[in-house]
């Protein structure tokens, strides 16, 4: 058993107590060990390629304590968290009919793969053509580029809810609202708290390209300036943010996948 | 004039098309039959012969393709939400929601029925006690064995005091000797709530113990053979009627 399965006897130091977040001991010992690596490193290679931790840390530290560099932080988030939404109210919008209706989805289930052969490159390119305001051509980057994701995601989960529950729920006569709050909802939750922890990633890395061409603000906005400057630990810094944040909402989410998923069983051996 | 019975069946047919485009297939063909009220009818009949379509014709959860299937003067398929707390079931498995505990899986029927969550809670906890669940209210399935999770399916078919409980197979998934425990218990409350109940089964004996009035199904759900078990049968006359239905379904194909 791992601290991160919510065993409470055990104690190991600061990173057992966020074991309920899914944060483990070893997390920390690989990233430490991926820290020192990187400082050996920068003993033997040009600083300007390898700058050294601390000068990092440094950078990171000013970050987080000038306005403007935090508004540039949050920026980001709320940009990759309001994709996210639409891309996920969206994806359910269109998965729903689809597991409803063969005939909807032998028309929908084409366009997405479509959808998947686009690069997030080229998403970017016709955002700027077609749209004027900087916000919205994000959004509407984020939304096309995590959509087809989100609505699989979603499908998959629908599909999976069993014949048996569903006609045991609906002998007892429910209302849609009902079947949808008794049985749907907690069959597809699962799935959905998945969704989003894998279309975070890709959303941060998304955001980043949509960011460069065009946003006068943001991380992938500060990523630009620090390269024209030519500065490896300035952009290093920058990186971290974006890692740091996703790392935040990551811990959120299993937080409500414990809560929520606590009836599942766990075997006591991994495979 | 003599009341209507509680479930009518009046030359029902239902035909399912095959996945694969082959010909269509009558699961059940021109059945007739009624049910009084607060009857134990036991239908019996070997694997694939239309019973479990019969089960989901009363239930309503399929509609007929010929014929009419009436439960207590309604249309079970096109009168869906009238038969909200009116109909039991107990399925062949439990059917657990494995994110609800034990006492919230009791609670579904009455929670879908707006009974308000004090009275609910309260009803299914006594139901759990008298299935012997007590101590167990708040553990999920997955923490419960086989034998306790179909009590609970068993106290959340009876804690709506429905009117007509149907039962599919439902011993026919544990061991020999929870199946034995649990049927008697589960005749005891048939007998108690007075509910107009269909057993579905494959074991001439679970019929014979259960059921007041036996149903021989033959494909395609057909009654091949019928009989009512009185009260007070010599052995001699049980011994005949289990025979009977041995060479009817010896018979089939």
């Amino acid at each position: 058993m791992t601290l991160a399965d919510g065993d409470g006897s055990s104690s190991r130091g600061a990173a057992g107590k966020f074991a309920f977040i899914g944060f483990r001991y070893e997390s920390v010992v690989a990233l430490a060990g991926l820290a020192v690596v990187w400082q050996i490193a920068s003993f033997f290679v040009p600083h300007f390629l390898f700058p050294s931790v601390p000068e990092i840390a440094a950078r990171l530290l000013e970050i987080f304590t000038s306005w403007k560099s935090i508004g540039d932080a949050l920026s980001t988030s709320t940009r990759i968290l309001a994709g996210l939404g639409g891309a996920f109210v969206l994806g359910t919008f269109l998965a729903m009919p689809m597991a409803r209706s063969a005939t909807f989805e032998r028309y929908a289930y084409p366009l997405l793969n479509f959808n998947q052969g686009i690069p997030a490159l080229s998403w970017v390119v016709i955002a700027i053509i077609w749209f004027r305001g900087i916000e919205f051509r994000i959004f509407f980057i984020m939304v096309m580029t995590t959509l087809p994701a989100f609505t699989l995601q979603v499908l998959d989960a629908y599909r999976a809810m069993s014949k048996d529950l569903f006609e045991m729920t609906l002998a007892f006569r429910p209302t849609r609202l009902d079947l949808f709050r008794t049985l749907i909802w907690p069959t597809v939750l699962p799935g959905i708290l998945t969704a989003w922890k894998v279309n975070l990633g890709n959303a941060s890395r998304v955001v980043v390209v949509a960011e460069l061409v065009g946003a006068t603000g943001g991380v992938g906005y500060e990523l630009l300036q620090q390269q024209q400057i030519f500065d490896m630990a300035g952009a290093l810094a920058w990186t971290l943010v974006l890692v740091i944040f996703v790392l935040v909402v990551q811990g959120f989410i299993t937080l409500i996948e414990r809560r929520a998923l606590r009836y599942r069983a766990f075997a006591e051996h991994a495979l | 004039m003599s009341p209507s019975p509680e479930i009518l069946f009046e030359r029902v047919s239902k035909t399912f098309s095959r996945p694969d485009g082959g010909a269509p297939f009558d699961a059940v063909r021109e059945l007739s039959f009624t049910i009084g009220r607060g009857e134990l009818v036991a239908i019996l009949g070997k694997t694939g012969c239309g019973k479990s379509t019969t089960f989901n014709l009363i239930s309503g959860l399929i509609r007929p393709s010929l014929g009419r299937v009436v439960v207590q003067d309604h249309d079970p398929y096109a009168e869906f939400g009238w038969f909200r707390g009116k109909i039991g079931i107990v399925f062949q498995n439990d059917r657990l929601m494995p994110w609800r505990t034990a006492i919230e899986n009791v609670t579904l029927g009455l929670e879908l029925n707006r009974m308000p969550r004090p009275q609910r809670l309260e009803i299914a906890a006594s139901w759990l006690a008298r299935l012997g669940l007590s101590g167990h209210e708040n553990a999920y399935p997955h923490a419960l064995s086989g034998g306790m999770r179909q009590r609970v399916s068993i106290a959340r078919a009876f804690a709506g005091k429905p009117g007509i409980l149907l039962c599919d197979e439902p011993f026919s998934a544990l061991d020999e000797h929870t199946g034995n425990a649990l049927r008697e218990e589960f005749r005891e409350l048939l007998r108690q709530t007075g509910a107009t109940s269909i057993f579905i089964t494959h074991s001439i004996e679970e019929a014979l113990r259960l059921g007041e009035r036996l149903m021989v199904f033959e494909r395609p759900a057909r009654i091949a053979y019928e009989a009512t078990l009185r009260a007070g049968m010599s052995e001699a006359e049980r011994e005949a009627v289990r025979g009977r239905i041995r060479t009817v379904l010896s018979g089939e194909a």
